[in-house]
């Protein structure tokens, strides 16, 4: 399992968003040009797992592209993507508020 | 062995008891089900209330400002300490403190200065690096990561697997082989700073378990200076074999406490979930998963503050305590399934606690040394020690 979420993009619209269903796991916002802008993750609090939590950025007027992984171990990949995305930029994710984040530790990924 | 609880132990779980169904139950109730942490305001109030409670650090020695119970006392803690959703892997969410790494407490002045101090005012955290890729329930001939002397220092190369809290630990104790033709007495035990050139956490490792995840380390011409030896030289199996046997009574407790709680959750839902026009309680089938469950409870407790009680009095307990944890991780196992059996399709649903139990439970039967190795210590113990 690559320990990146490299998946090709979508667009995040609600059309693109008909081929998300509702499990759990984690996702990232962002595109091609800017790279990873956000990164979330489904948990088992919300109502329509990943559909519903890309629905709300799609509510809210993100106009960016997506990418999901399916995984019943949302939260340890979800500090894992954060924490690869650290170690690759020296920074979180731009829309991702350090105020909100999970404590997270340090990698180094070869 | 006496059986009777004395009155300080029988306040004392009452007390604990009434902490995690006051406290920690309500704030679970809003938390994702494979969360494995409180909201920082609420932690820092429960660790808090647990300083009042004279609680606080309950494997710290007195020497060390810790509250001096004994180990049945404290096994006694820690099954009500688990009787939570998070309770396997985070009983309490940590509330009650840890106690750092237990073989600091016999390092140099310098290194319990540097290292054990600060881990308890809470300033620093470890981690324990036995395990490789190589295998963990053999470490004597599993361990591979080596260690070259170079002038004052050793120089650490090799790769270590299933590490818990590397990632946002400060050091960490880290087994290497010094002597490749001395097997188990070749191996040498290195307090490693995380910030040293050559460390690396390569990747957090997904497992059933939802928290405390596990990590990859690499070692890189990672250079240790030789102050930084605990014991001696060629003495690192000492220090990791006693961890391993003293470390299976409360992690046998954590099993009994989710056991009992599933238990507990169980018996109240027969009496009230009705099919067929009667309740659950009523058909043989429930009844009898039931019975097996308070035995298998009972067989665990029982053995497992034997295990404790051994400990206290000072005598061998490395046989108990295989003992303890080979049958409480297979009895808790046992009781969740059942648990979640009568529980039905809410059994298997994250709205209940049984599903995360299940996923962490199966680990309970492979770590700290899986069935099987206890199996070989408890038979080495009834046959001898020339076993094989």
């Amino acid at each position: 399992m690559s320990i990146r979420l490299d998946k090709p993009w979508i667009p995040l619209t609600s059309e693109d968003l008909k081929q998300v269903k509702g499990q759990l796991g984690v996702y990232q916002l962002g595109s091609e040009k800017d790279g990873v802008t956000y990164i979330g993750c489904a948990d088992a609090r919300t109502l329509f797992g990943l559909k519903g939590e890309l629905q709300s950025h799609v509510d809210a007027g993100a106009e960016v592209f997506f990418r999901i992984e399916v995984t019943s171990a949302y939260q340890t990949r979800y500090r894992e993507l954060l924490m690869v995305h650290f170690a690759e930029h020296q920074c979180y994710p731009r829309d991702n508020k350090e105020s909100e984040l999970p404590r997270l530790g340090r990698l180094s990924p070869g | 062995m006496n059986l009777q609880l004395n009155d300080e132990q029988k306040l004392i779980v009452a007390m604990v008891r009434r902490f995690v169904r006051d406290e920690i139950l309500p704030l679970e109730m809003n938390l994702d089900p494979d969360a494995d942490a409180l909201l920082p305001e609420d932690q820092e109030r429960l660790v808090g209330m647990v300083k009042e409670m004279g609680l606080f650090g309950l494997d710290i020695p007195e020497e060390f400002g810790g509250p001096g119970l004994d180990m049945v006392t404290k096994t006694l803690i820690a099954i009500e300490m688990a009787q939570h959703r998070a309770g396997l892997y985070c009983p309490c969410y940590g509330v009650f403190g840890g106690a750092g790494l237990a073989q600091l407490y016999e390092a140099t002045d310098e290194q319990k200065e540097r290292y054990l101090y600060p881990t308890l005012r809470g300033e620093k955290r470890g981690f324990f690096g036995l395990t490789e890729p190589s295998g963990g329930s053999d470490p004597a001939r599993a361990i591979q990561t080596r260690a070259k002397k170079e002038g004052d220092d050793w120089v650490i190369n090799g790769t270590k697997i299933f590490i818990s809290g590397a990632d946002v630990a400060d050091f960490g104790l880290v087994f290497a082989r010094t002597s490749p033709d001395k097997g188990r007495n070749g191996v040498t035990c290195f307090i490693v700073d995380t910030d040293t050139p050559g460390f690396h956490v390569r990747r957090v490792i997904h497992t059933l378990r939802s928290a405390h995840y596990a990590t990859e380390l690499q070692f890189v011409d990672m250079r240790i200076p030789h102050t930084n030896i605990l014991g001696e030289v060629n003495k690192g199996f000492a220090i990791a074999n006693d961890r391993l046997s003293r470390q299976r009574i409360p992690y046998s407790a954590g099993c009994i406490g989710v056991a009992v709680k599933a238990h507990e959750l169980a018996v109240e839902y027969s009496k009230i979930r009705e099919t067929f026009g009667a309740p659950l309680s009523s058909r043989q089938s429930i009844q009898w998963m039931l019975v097996d469950n308070e035995i298998d409870i009972k067989q665990s407790r029982w053995m497992t503050l034997e295990a404790a009680d051994k400990a206290d009095r000072g005598e061998s307990f490395r046989k108990e305590a295989a003992m303890a944890k080979l049958v409480a991780s297979e009895a808790a196992s046992r009781v969740v399934d059942r648990c979640m059996q009568i529980h039905g399709g809410y059994g298997v649903s994250k709205d209940f606690p049984f599903e995360r139990w299940f996923r962490e439970m199966r680990i309970r039967r492979i770590g700290e040394g899986p069935s099987e190795v206890q199996r070989h210590i408890i038979a080495r113990d009834i046959l001898g020690s020339s076993l094989r």
